[in-house]
């Protein structure tokens, strides 16, 4: 990276309010006059108790929800793109190539083997099979995922197996930007180390990051820097 | 396909102030969109929402009430579909498109066989060599997982999830830009519907073709979609990245639909 200084994150003023139109009307307000950012190397670590908003800014950042207020901006390609206010495809676009989710829960198409899944972020941007494979059998023996399930859809695997797979897509090619909801929730010791470490070697290369961490270890061996989202709660 | 080329810049379909009536009933009205190379349109809402209405006006089907269709055809460029003559019309269909209907009788020709069926949009461009007419089938059955040895059996002798495989496989083999999807696995067993799903979204994004697909199913529409219009009385009430739409809707009329869903 160039400017190693440069925020490759930007959230500026977020606010985000559910209305839920078949309850008469209720209006939600979960967070509002939210600012954040995130430098090469930096990993923020929401900090709050559940219900406080972090996964609904999470989602926010990705795109998933709609902010009521405020922009979110990555660099992507070059330039600040407001993920808040961009088209489908842009926003797709982003997702491919600049910012990546790993979510406590994998969603994926049922059928395709694990091997081809993790291949897949490869594969749509540009790697060759041969290479994509490569890498993806290297990167789920590190996750010690058992090499047996490597050629089945991930849908009958345990909770810790599926969470390495959703893992593996995430940190098979480097995202600028990515984001943590919680990715160690459902494994064991010996894997959140191995999940520790893929971070900060991210990191290291000049990753921004921004995450959910409810375990307390794995939030201090990872976390630059903590951010009290009830800082931004909507007063009652 | 990169997505670089996903991302061109120019539309291949471009949707002006829509609206069909059927005397003083609305079929729909006022719907304008564009879709670019590659991406995939989800048109969801409930029966009787415009849903198809709105799929014939933008297939050359059904002549709009107001409003234009244009399309970025191969032989005329951008062109109004209904501004060109009906043998031209009928010639950009053939080429250009391709139809996939629920019903796979509304889509296959049932007195011929399942190999002729995928080979007729060869033949439809004046494709006359039958060695290779037949090896271009015989590829496309086996792309869609057919076993190659039933290329001469009826339709009628094939399941219904057999059936739209051929019907898929006849509305690729002559590489369309856009295809049109009308609840493509609306009749087949959830086990079958996976399976087709799963195919169809690897074609689609193995060819980067562009699809419009009409669905009442959030799953399909999730599985298939980049992004979403949701119709409701001919209208539509939001558009949006699929998941955005489904996961945070805005309109009434999305939450409800999104919170009628079951849960399995």
């Amino acid at each position: 990276m160039s400017e190693p200084s440069k925020p490759l994150i930007i959230v500026e003023d977020l606010a985000k309010t559910f209305t839920l139109h078949n309850a008469g009307g209720t209006v939600i307000p979960v967070f509002e006059h939210l600012f954040l950012e995130a430098s090469p190397g930096e990993c923020v670590v929401l900090s709050g108790d559940s219900g406080v908003g972090k996964s609904t800014l999470m989602r926010s950042l990705f795109g998933n929800y709609v902010p009521t207020r405020g922009s979110v901006r990555v660099l992507h390609k070059g330039a600040y793109v407001d993920i808040t206010g961009a088209s489908p495809q842009v926003i797709l676009d982003i997702r491919r190539r600049t910012l990546g989710y790993v979510s406590q829960f994998l969603r994926v198409i049922p059928r395709i083997p694990t091997l081809r899944l993790v291949m897949e972020p490869l594969l749509e941007n540009g790697v060759s099979i041969e290479e994509a494979e490569a890498r993806a059998r290297a990167l789920l023996s590190d996750l010690r995922l058992p090499e047996r399930l490597w050629t089945l859809p991930p849908s009958t695997f345990s909770g810790g197996e599926q969470q390495r797979v959703n893992i593996a897509r995430s940190f098979i090619r480097r995202y600028p930007v990515l984001l943590l909801d919680e990715p160690t929730a459902s494994l064991d010791a010996e894997n959140r180390a191995i999940v520790v470490q893929l971070i900060r070697d991210a990191l290291s290369e000049g990753a921004a990051m921004i995450g959910i961490f409810h375990d307390e270890d794995v939030r201090d061996a990872v976390a630059t820097r903590l951010f009290p989202v009830l800082a931004y709660k909507v007063a009652a | 396909m990169s997505a670089v080329e996903r991302l061109a810049s120019e539309p291949l379909l471009r949707v002006a102030d829509l609206s069909r009536w059927y005397g003083s009933i609305v079929g729909c009205r006022d719907v304008s969109f564009e879709m670019h190379p590659g991406e995939v349109l989800g048109i969801v809402g409930e029966s009787g929402s415009g849903k198809t209405t709105l799929l014939k006006c933008l297939s050359g089907h059904l002549e709009p009430t107001s409003g234009k269709v244009e399309f970025d055809t191969r032989r005329h460029g951008m062109s109004d579909i209904y501004g060109l003559s009906e043998p031209d019309r009928r010639r950009m269909q053939r080429e250009d498109w391709g139809f996939v209907h629920q019903n796979p009788r509304d889509g296959l020709r049932m007195r011929v066989s399942g190999g002729a069926n995928v080979a007729e949009p060869l033949m439809n461009l004046g494709r006359r060599h039958y060695g290779e007419m037949r090896s271009a089938t015989i590829a496309w059955l086996e792309r869609v997982e057919l076993d190659t040895s039933r290329i001469d059996d009826k339709p009628r002798n094939f399941s219904g999830g057999m059936q739209q495989r051929i019907q898929v496989a006849r509305n690729l083999i002559h590489g369309p830009k856009l295809v049109f999807m009308d609840e493509p696995t609306g009749g087949l067993d959830v086990s079958v519907q996976a399976r087709l799903l799963d195919l169809m979204r690897e074609l689609v994004r193995d060819l980067g073709l562009a699809v419009i697909i009409v669905t009442h199913d959030m799953a399909v529409a999730r599985l298939m979609a980049d992004r979403l219009l949701v119709m409701r009385r001919g209208e539509v009430v939001e558009t949006g990245l699929t998941d955005q739409v489904l996961d945070d809707p805005q309109h009434a009329y999305t939450q409800l639909l999104v919170s009628s869903v079951l849960q399995i």
